[in-house]
């Protein structure tokens, strides 16, 4: 009797044991259904952003262009002022050879309607470039008009009612008849890297953001790295752990979660109001983004030299290193890594930002590329904001290519920072 | 060196703390401490956690500049120079005082470079062939030559424990100090590896003179001459090693040497 009790408690006890294991896999699984979830979820929706940006934003990938002949007619172009005459007739005598039978005079409106606004122009540059064409017969490919460039790729369907769509049944007649020469393609736009800002959306591209971009970066990376890098030095480094030196690492952490609105209000009242910069222009954005960026280099510079272990810096010390060798020899080096992930990622986070740069009026319209950090300029994410806002249905696209655009330099950057890390990355 | 010698040099001390008195942030860490250290002797500075033993070697070549909030009261020389002098230049004294640390620290780079390093940022080298010279004279000091002579140029944090060890030795002495701190040198060493640096401190009392701070008096006893007994932050006693361990005048040090505490 008292055997077999000692028995079952012993069996209550290992059963006891067992539920509490049960329990505590299972609990281990559940945190880690969790976390899968999380993942997934957080995968799903980039993957959706992605998926929704190339569904609308491939369609600018591609441009639809019309390849015809020009007779380069001396009566209408003077070589002495190429720049001048009338190429608008020239390019639509082109056009319309295009055609089997001659356009009568009713149609030409519809049917010239179909080329872009700015084809004359492109011939014009061309003619400008090399005056030796004039009088030649030139073949040349030139983008057609929004409405049918979106009409050619889909996106604005025959089986809407004539009255909704931005091309009516006679153009669709004409535009048949040209697809069916053989004229029509639509080969990669290399135009949307290449061509500043238009008011057409097919012949509006990246160029001058791009550019524009580059330069502010440049001038925000030429203000951040430096101060950034020396103040993380100085207060990791050198300055004593007192009142006033926690006052500023309280302040540079405050500084980094200030909106960047206020920035550009900052950027605004004193770079332009007060000092006069000129408006628009990278100079100023980036000296509004190196405001952005400072406190994220500072911190992850500090971060960077605090991950250095103390061993490396006593071994050199107590060989009698001052402090500026320990920094410079043993220090820095370690940190290097650290010092240009946070930079990078800096750097990428001022490329997208958009508020201080449109208070400071880098949001301008601006037909050609950028020459310089005083000149006035777009960036990448005003130029979205500028596209977003225009009412044509290329820009629509254009907007999604301009996004995915943005996103493919970010990407690469952080790539560049992951690479960099990698490389200098040494173990001790 | 014969004895005679060593007797000479007991009279006239290498380095002397006088009413050393360490403050870390307001709290006493050291009290009064009054320790001579002998040249070409190796001083063992012993003692439970916390007595301060670290502390009192490590004000001897400054190395508590360092410590935000570290405060040193009281006279250290080094041959009669006041160490805490305001002309005093610490990296100078650095360089006379070297220093070898608890867990081995070699530089992440070559193992030719971890010793090069002080010799080329004190301009003691003229020429490539004078510091391949010290390189090596250092590594066979260290004891450390015959193995890392074919791999000079891979980085010293390759090397095993005990052998890093020994480089962080090789790096100290290639600057040719006079004095060499150890802070607790082994206590991250297998035996075998202990047993090779505890030769090495017998072999390098020849040319330095050594402070030795360590956990273990079995250590203590094997390659000191003089041993000094620290207890909350009090030198305790201290004289000739043999003397200290077989027959200690005072009553904490005979508990602590036949292990009622610490």
């Amino acid at each position: 009797m008292a055997i077999s009790q000692v028995q079952s408690a012993e069996q209550d006890a290992q059963l006891d044991i067992a539920r509490r294991v049960a329990r505590r896999h299972a609990a281990d699984r559940r945190l880690r259904l969790y976390g899968l979830t999380a993942i997934l979820l957080a995968l799903g929706l980039l993957a959706l952003l992605v998926a929704s940006l190339i569904a609308t934003g491939h369609h600018a990938f591609v441009q639809t262009e019309v390849a015809l002949e020009v007779h380069i007619d001396p009566e209408e172009i003077d070589p002495a002022t190429p720049d001048r005459g009338n190429y608008r007739d020239i390019v639509r005598s082109g056009f319309a050879a295009l055609f089997d039978e001659p356009i009568p005079q009713a149609d030409e409106r519809a049917v010239y309607e179909m080329l872009s606004n700015g084809a004359q122009y492109i011939l014009r540059d061309r003619v400008v470039a090399d005056p030796a064409l004039i009088g030649q017969r030139l073949t040349l490919a030139l983008p057609l008009s929004d409405p049918f460039d979106q009409f050619y790729k889909g996106t604005i369907p025959r089986d809407v009612p004539e009255e909704q769509r931005r091309v009516n049944d006679l153009q669709i007649g004409y535009f048949d008849q040209l697809v069916e020469t053989g004229a029509v393609s639509a080969p990669f736009n290399w135009g949307l890297f290449f061509n500043a800002d238009s008011r057409f959306p097919e012949l509006a591209g990246l160029a001058g953001a791009i550019m524009g971009s580059f330069y502010a970066l440049l001038v925000c990376f030429l203000i951040s790295f430096p101060t950034g890098v020396a103040a993380a030095i100085y207060l990791e480094e050198f300055a004593p752990k007192n009142r006033w030196t926690d006052l500023i690492e309280v302040n540079v952490n405050n500084l980094a979660a200030v909106p960047s609105v206020v920035f550009g209000l900052l950027g605004l009242a004193v770079f332009l109001n007060f000092f006069g910069l000129p408006r628009s222009a990278p100079l100023v954005g980036g000296m509004v983004l190196s405001l952005m960026t400072l406190p994220t280099i500072i911190i992850a510079t500090r971060a960077a030299l605090k991950a250095v272990p103390p061993s490396i810096r006593e071994a050199a010390f107590g060989i009698g290193a001052s402090r500026q060798q320990v920094v410079w020899h043993h220090v820095l080096p370690l940190a290097v890594p650290g010092i240009l992930t946070g930079t990078i990622i800096g750097l990428a986070q001022a490329l997208g930002e958009t508020a201080p740069l449109l208070l400071i009026g880098m949001n301008a319209f601006i037909t050609s590329a950028s020459g310089g950090i005083m000149e006035p300029a777009t960036a990448l994410p005003t130029q979205i904001f500028l596209w977003a806002d225009s009412p044509e249905r290329g820009f629509v696209s254009r907007t999604s290519a301009a996004i995915l655009v943005l996103l493919g330099f970010l990407v690469t950057m952080n790539a560049i920072a992951v690479i960099l890390r990698k490389k200098f990355e040494r173990r001790w | 060196m014969s004895q005679a010698e060593a007797v000479a040099d007991n009279r006239t001390p290498k380095m002397i703390g006088r009413k050393v008195n360490v403050f870390y942030s307001g709290t006493q860490a050291l009290f009064d401490v009054d320790l001579d250290i002998s040249a070409h002797q190796v001083t063992a500075l012993i003692g439970p956690s916390g007595c301060g033993k670290s502390t009192f070697l490590r004000c001897l070549n400054r190395m508590n500049d360092v410590i935000d909030g570290c405060r040193v009261e009281g006279d250290i020389t080094l041959d009669g120079e006041d160490v805490y002098h305001r002309g005093l230049d610490v990296v100078q004294l650095r360089a006379r005082v070297g220093m070898v640390f608890q867990k081995p620290n070699p530089f992440p780079k070559s193992i030719y470079d971890n010793i090069a390093y002080g010799p080329r940022i004190h301009g003691m080298a003229r020429g490539k062939e004078q510091l391949d010279r010290i390189v090596e004279q250092s590594l066979r000091r260290a004891g450390l030559w015959e193995e890392a002579k074919d791999r000079l140029d891979q980085p010293g944090t390759g090397l095993s424990g005990g052998q890093q060890q020994r480089l962080c030795i090789a790096r100290a002495i290639a600057v040719n100090p006079e004095v060499v701190l150890m802070d607790e040198p082994c206590s991250a060493l297998d035996p075998i590896a202990t047993a090779r640096i505890e030769e090495l401190i017998d072999e390098l009392r020849q040319d330095y003179t050594i402070v030795i701070v360590t956990h273990s008096m079995q250590q203590a006893a094997r390659v000191s001459q003089r041993t000094a007994f620290f207890h909350l932050g009090v030198l305790v006693e201290t004289g000739d090693t043999d003397h200290i361990f077989t027959n200690p005048r005072d009553q904490r040090t005979q508990d602590y040497i036949t292990g009622r505490f610490g």
